[in-house]
């Protein structure tokens, strides 16, 4: 198995004064194909972890290495690619763009790859077959119920073929059927081989994981595999 | 520029060392996605394209109102012809006014390529309605004796009736000019309407109208005159037949050979006193002159252009502050800081462009309308069309500089976080 994520000593400082040290120090190793959830009180970093991870901001110090690649001294431009190729998000708030039909939705998750608007489609009926929504593609964000639009963008997040596929509280708006059926879908998706890395509050979601992270104060201060280990 | 179509090869590279393909947007994607925040709020979006719609029509039927009125000088010049010339007497050296020689018509129509020679001659006499008009009142209106072929020799027409003619050279028979025949309040012919003709002393003599004329653009003086026939100016008016005015039509390609010797020809004694005219010159420079009120309102268009513009500056301040998550989301699919100023221009452009294309329209359609009014043949000029939607593409992007730049500079962490 080939590392996917790599974070070792890092540290995020937000300037003011005084400054807000959010990352404290973090060490985090995920191989390809692992499902894990970063759990924390709110405060506890774990957004800011998401920022980082999600190479959305560079760290103050350390190193991450996403796929390989060290984001800390990448310019604005590379980090950009590096999230389009390399990071699938699925956000709390769906994200979708009102004004665009599902499938265009999807097909924006290739958007800035290059890639022909032709294939684009093509892969994004595909996407949204494997997300069980194959008769909704023609359905713009507000003509979905809310488990709709997270598997709509699930499936954008899935397009690009990520290395990793990054989710911030996937089911922070969704009621609890809606909210289990979007957490079988991203276990579906780990047993298939894709690595996931889900960031939540919630201990209940985090105890069905197969690996736990925990974080408080900027720091992990828990971390299930490293006890099993 | 990377081409590989898939890119998404898991290669790591153990040293760190980025190999990801960067990020693009394809020109036609670029469009696309510029147009989506206007599809999603239509109303919106014709509200703001409308102040760039306005400012262009007004300039494209400034131009196309001003082409049309040109234009239809060009085809009066047309069918009037440029053949003609008008022969003045010049002033005395005492600067009196004095006439032609009355050999003057015969002279000039001695020349080979001279078509007609027609003369007009003023007359110390007044026209009226009627007897009981003060006689100080003449309205402008001059009495003047005619040759009978003016008409051909300044391709005026009849509204209504005859001209004079050699059947009556004598009778006190009148033909009104379009003016004259206004300011009469004589507009046809039917109950036989006559004038009042007074002569220097105040000696009267009712005249029938038998014609009135069309406007005559190549010899306006016709316009404001009530002709009568020599003869009969002879008989009551003592009127000699010494031209005030002479018309000498030939062969546009004749006529600056025609006007050369013209003069020598006309007054041999004293050819310099002579001044020579070519009215369709006249209308030539007015077809050239309307400039000075043309760009007057071209501003004005042009400040409507500039509010049009700070108005989608605004819009799209708003809509940048709106869709903050859009732009997040965006960033976080790849987007680069580029790519998202290019998106947030291009919705500009687009915007102003579609308010440009109404524009061009409308102006089209307001300078469709006024030549319909005036009678003109249409002349839209292609040129000013294909500007003024380039301006108005020019003017979208350059409203959209500041807010583009704004979007592009977001943080892409803050962006995608509700606030």
């Amino acid at each position: 198995m080939s590392v996917v994520l790599e974070l070792s000593d890092v540290v995020k400082e937000y300037p003011g004064s005084p400054p807000v040290r959010a990352l404290a120090g973090v060490n985090l190793t995920v191989e390809n194909g692992e499902y894990v959830v970063v759990v924390g009180p709110s405060g506890s970093g774990k957004s800011t972890l998401m920022n980082v991870v999600g190479a959305l901001q560079r760290p103050t110090s350390g190193t991450v290495r996403i796929d390989g690649v060290a984001t800390s001294s990448l310019r604005d431009g590379r980090l950009s690619a590096v999230r389009g190729r390399r990071i699938g998000f699925v956000f709390q708030q769906f994200h979708l763009i009102e004004g665009m039909t599902a499938l265009e939705n999807v097909s924006d998750g290739l958007l800035y790859s290059g890639v022909s608007r032709r294939q684009r489609m093509t892969r994004a009926e595909a996407a949204l077959g494997l997300v069980g929504l194959a008769d909704r593609m023609t359905h713009r964000p507000g003509a979905l119920s809310g488990g709709e639009r997270q598997r709509v963008a699930v499936a954008r997040a899935l397009i690009a073929d990520p290395a990793i596929v990054l989710a911030d509280e996937p089911t922070g708006n969704l009621d609890s059927a809606n909210g289990a059926s979007i957490m079988a879908l991203l276990r579906d998706l780990n047993e298939a081989g894709r690595t996931i890395v889900l960031i939540t509050h919630d201990r209940d979601i985090a105890a069905a994981a197969p690996r736990q992270v925990t974080m408080r104060d900027g720091l992990i201060v828990d971390d299930s595999m490293a006890v099993a280990a | 520029m990377t081409t590989t179509t898939n890119g998404f090869d898991r290669d790591l590279d153990s040293d760190g060392q980025d190999s990801t393909p960067a990020s693009r947007l394809r020109p036609a994607d670029a469009v696309r996605v510029g147009s989506v925040g206007l599809r999603t709020r239509p109303l919106r979006t014709m509200l703001t394209a409308l102040g760039i719609a306005i400012g262009i029509a007004a300039m494209i039927s400034v131009v196309g109102i001003s082409a049309s009125s040109r234009a239809d000088l060009l085809s009066q010049i047309d069918s009037l012809g440029t053949g003609l010339l008008r022969v003045a007497p010049g002033q005395s050296v005492f600067g009196d006014d004095t006439t032609l020689p009355d050999t003057a018509r015969r002279t000039a129509g001695r020349i080979g390529p001279v078509t007609e020679a027609a003369g007009l001659s003023y007359i110390q006499a007044s026209v009226r309605r009627n007897a009981f008009i003060d006689s100080g009142i003449t309205g402008g209106i001059a009495v003047a004796a005619v040759d009978t072929n003016v008409l051909e020799a300044v391709r005026a027409t009849m509204a209504v009736g005859r001209f004079l003619d050699h059947a009556s050279p004598d009778a006190p028979v009148v033909v009104l000019g379009a003016d004259t025949a206004k300011r009469l309040g004589i507009t046809s012919l039917v109950g036989r309407p006559r004038v009042w003709i007074t002569d220097s002393d105040g000696a009267g003599q009712w005249f029938s109208v038998i014609g009135i004329l069309e406007p005559s653009p190549l010899a306006p003086e016709l316009d404001s005159a009530a002709m009568i026939g020599y003869g009969v100016a002879a008989t009551l008016y003592d009127a000699t037949t010494s031209p005030s005015v002479l018309f000498v039509r030939a062969a546009p390609a004749k006529i600056p050979a025609v006007r050369n010797v013209l003069a020598r020809s006309v007054n041999p004694a004293e050819p310099n006193q002579i001044e020579i005219s070519r009215p369709s010159d006249a209308l030539e420079a007015r077809a050239k002159t309307d400039a000075a009120l043309r760009n007057l309102l071209l501003g004005l268009g042009a400040v409507a252009l500039l509010v049009g513009g700070v108005g989608i500056t605004n819009v799209m301040v708003i809509s940048v502050l709106e869709r903050r998550g859009e732009i997040g989301v965006r960033r976080a699919l790849g987007a680069g800081r580029r790519h998202i100023l290019i998106q947030f221009l291009a919705e500009a452009g687009l915007l102003s462009f579609l308010g440009g294309v109404v524009g061009c329209a409308l102006g089209a359609g307001v300078t469709a309308a006024y030549a319909h009014a005036k009678g003109w043949v249409l002349d839209v000029p292609i040129g000013s069309l294909a500007a003024g939607a380039g301006i108005a593409l020019g003017v979208g992007l350059l409203a959209g500089v500041s807010p583009a730049i704004r979007a592009a500079r977001l943080d892409p962490a803050e962006a995608i976080r509700p606030t």
